[in-house]
Formats: structure tokens, sequence, C-alpha cells
């Protein structure tokens, strides 16, 4: 990426602040102290990233299967078929992450509910509705500490 | 399905910790008392909020707070999931192993599905380029010997949708 593409604002907010966002009454104002310019800066910056889709979210990451329960997925679908599957699987509100993939087993995805019991349900109302079978990958254990992803942009 | 999912292991997050994710799960609102705004939704306090979200971070059921990118829109348009079939009694040293660099944004222990399926460890690795990507595969495979494994490299083609999980069947609309 052209780091021209983006200022130095810009850049610090999208690597600096992946974690340790401050839990204080004002987290942006403290933002701008640490960078050096005003509160509404900060706010009209993160604004445009979120825009832009370079920002998904100013948020929480949840460690799954904490608050719900979640699982990977996975499809095996003829690629003439991939484009209405994938619609009816993204139609799925339980279902947050959907991607295509190069393998046999084509179409990947990520559902999570309330319980364990719904995202069974909402896995099996997939296989139903789209008639091909989904295959499951709950987590087992998890090896990453989560402390963001240096862009080097 | 023909297989079982696991029994989640909830530690101490009770419905007012559920109703908050709940209402950040699309982002906290970009105005200049967030969490005051998102108690007034709530009928909690500002200070309310703060300690339970503090204290959601400091358990771990908040991996990360903080702002949550894009990859591919800043330019890592190369994504792979790289699964391994790793003998059992080995995946929890290779999978801390896999952990460990920079360039690895997750990486889980998942069932086999025989016979569909033999992988059991899997990374994600995201790179800006495919080059950039198998380099890295190389540097890991060296780094923590795993020549004589079998792995496929899954790059992703299309992403169809991409956003925070949603816990609640009826999410608290935010702006």
């Amino acid at each position: 990426m052209r780091s021209a593409e983006f200022s130095e604002i810009d850049r610090r907010l999208l690597n600096d602040f992946q974690q340790e966002f401050p839990l204080s009454p004002t987290p942006y104002a403290d933002i701008a102290r640490a960078l050096g310019v005003s509160e509404d800066e900060v706010i009209a910056a993160l604004a445009r990233l979120q825009a832009r889709g370079a920002v998904s979210r100013v948020g929480a990451v949840v460690r799954p299967n904490t608050v719900g329960a979640s699982t990977l997925a996975a499809m095996s679908v003829p690629p003439a078929e991939i484009e209405r599957v994938a619609a009816l699987v993204s139609g799925f509100p339980e279902v947050n992450h959907n991607y295509e993939r190069e393998h046999a087993l084509n179409l990947w995805f990520v559902a999570s509910a309330p319980e364990a019991d719904r995202l069974r349900a909402v896995l099996d109302d997939i296989a139903a509705r789209t008639g091909y079978e989904v295959l499951a990958f709950p987590l087992v254990e998890d090896y990453h500490i989560d402390l963001g992803f240096d862009l080097r942009i | 399905m023909e297989h079982s999912l696991p029994t989640p292991h909830r530690p101490r997050v009770d419905d007012a910790d559920r109703r908050l994710l709940a209402a950040i799960q699309h982002g906290l609102p970009l105005v200049s008392r967030p969490y005051a705004e998102i108690a007034s939704r709530l009928g909690l306090s500002e200070a309310e909020v703060i300690t339970r979200l503090t204290c959601l971070r400091d358990t771990g059921v908040i991996r990360r707070f903080g702002v949550v990118v894009r990859h591919r829109e800043l330019g890592y348009a190369a994504n792979a999931m790289v699964v391994w079939d790793v003998p059992d009694d080995r995946v929890t040293e290779l999978g801390c192993c896999l952990a460990g660099f920079d360039f690895i944004t997750l990486c889980y222990r998942r069932p086999r599905r025989p016979p569909h399926w033999r992988y059991n460890l899997y990374c994600m690795i995201h790179g800006k380029s495919r080059d950039e990507v198998f380099a890295h595969l190389e540097w890991m495979v060296n780094h923590c010997r795993l020549q004589a494994l079998p792995h496929e490299v899954l790059f992703s083609r299309r992403r169809f949708k991409q956003c925070g999980a949603v816990y609640e069947r009826q999410p608290i609309a935010v702006s």
C-alpha cells in the first residue's frame, strides 16, 4: 500500500490503537492528546477511515465461545452455484464472515449465535435451504494472542 | 449436522454484559463521550459501562478492544488459510510455534472431519501478494520444522461478507 494514501494521523490511528483503546470517558480526546491533534480531527479521521472501509469498527473483538457459540463451517458448492449459495448464507444474520476459497471445499463462513443449540439450528437450516452439506469446524484450542496486526504502513 | 458442537464455557458474563456487547457490536459511536451514549441507550451509567468493558477485557472475554481494521482495504490483498495435518500429540507445540509470527492473525486447533477433511491445525496469513504469503509460509515451515507435515493453502477468492459477530437475536440498533 502506498502510504501516501493515508495521512500521518490515519496511519497512527490504524496501527497504534488496535488494542488498549482508552476506556476513559473521552477516549477520542485522549488519543488526540497522544497524537498532538484535536479531538474533532481524530473523530473525523476515524469516520473517514470507516467510510472508505479501512476500519471495520472501533470496538471489541470477543473471544470465541465466551459470550455465545460460534464455529467455522465449510461447504463444497459447484462453481456455477456459488454466488446463489453464498448470498443465501450471507443472508443469515448469524453469519459474520463468508469467503470463497480456492479448494474443493470452497465456501467458508463463520456463524455465531447466543447458544450452541441455536448455532446448530442455523447450520442445519443453511444445509437444508442450500441442499449442500455443511461441515462444522468448531474451535478446539486457540494459540494466538491477539495484539492487533502491524500494518507497516 | 452429524457432528456435535462444543458447549461454550462462559466466564462471568451476565445479561447486562451481553446487552453491552450487543450495543457496541457495530462499533463505538464517534462522539466525544461514546460510553455515555451507549450507557444512555442501555439505562446504565457511563461509569458502569466503562467498568464492565474494562472487566470484560481484563478477563479475556474481549480479546482486543480498539480499531478493527480490514486487511484487504489496507493493501493486504492475499489472504490465505493454511491448514495442517499434525499428529494429535504435537498440535499444541506446533500451534504455539505458528502463532508466534507477526504475519499470523489466527491460529486454531479444529477437529478433523474424515473422510472429507484431514486437517486439524489452522492459521491465517495476510500478505500484500501471493508471493509474500508463500515467503511467509516457507519461513514458518523452516522455523517450526513442518516439512514432513501435509498442508494446504486456501487463498480467499472472494469476500461475500465480513462484519462483527452478532450474539443477540434482536440486535440493539446503533446509528
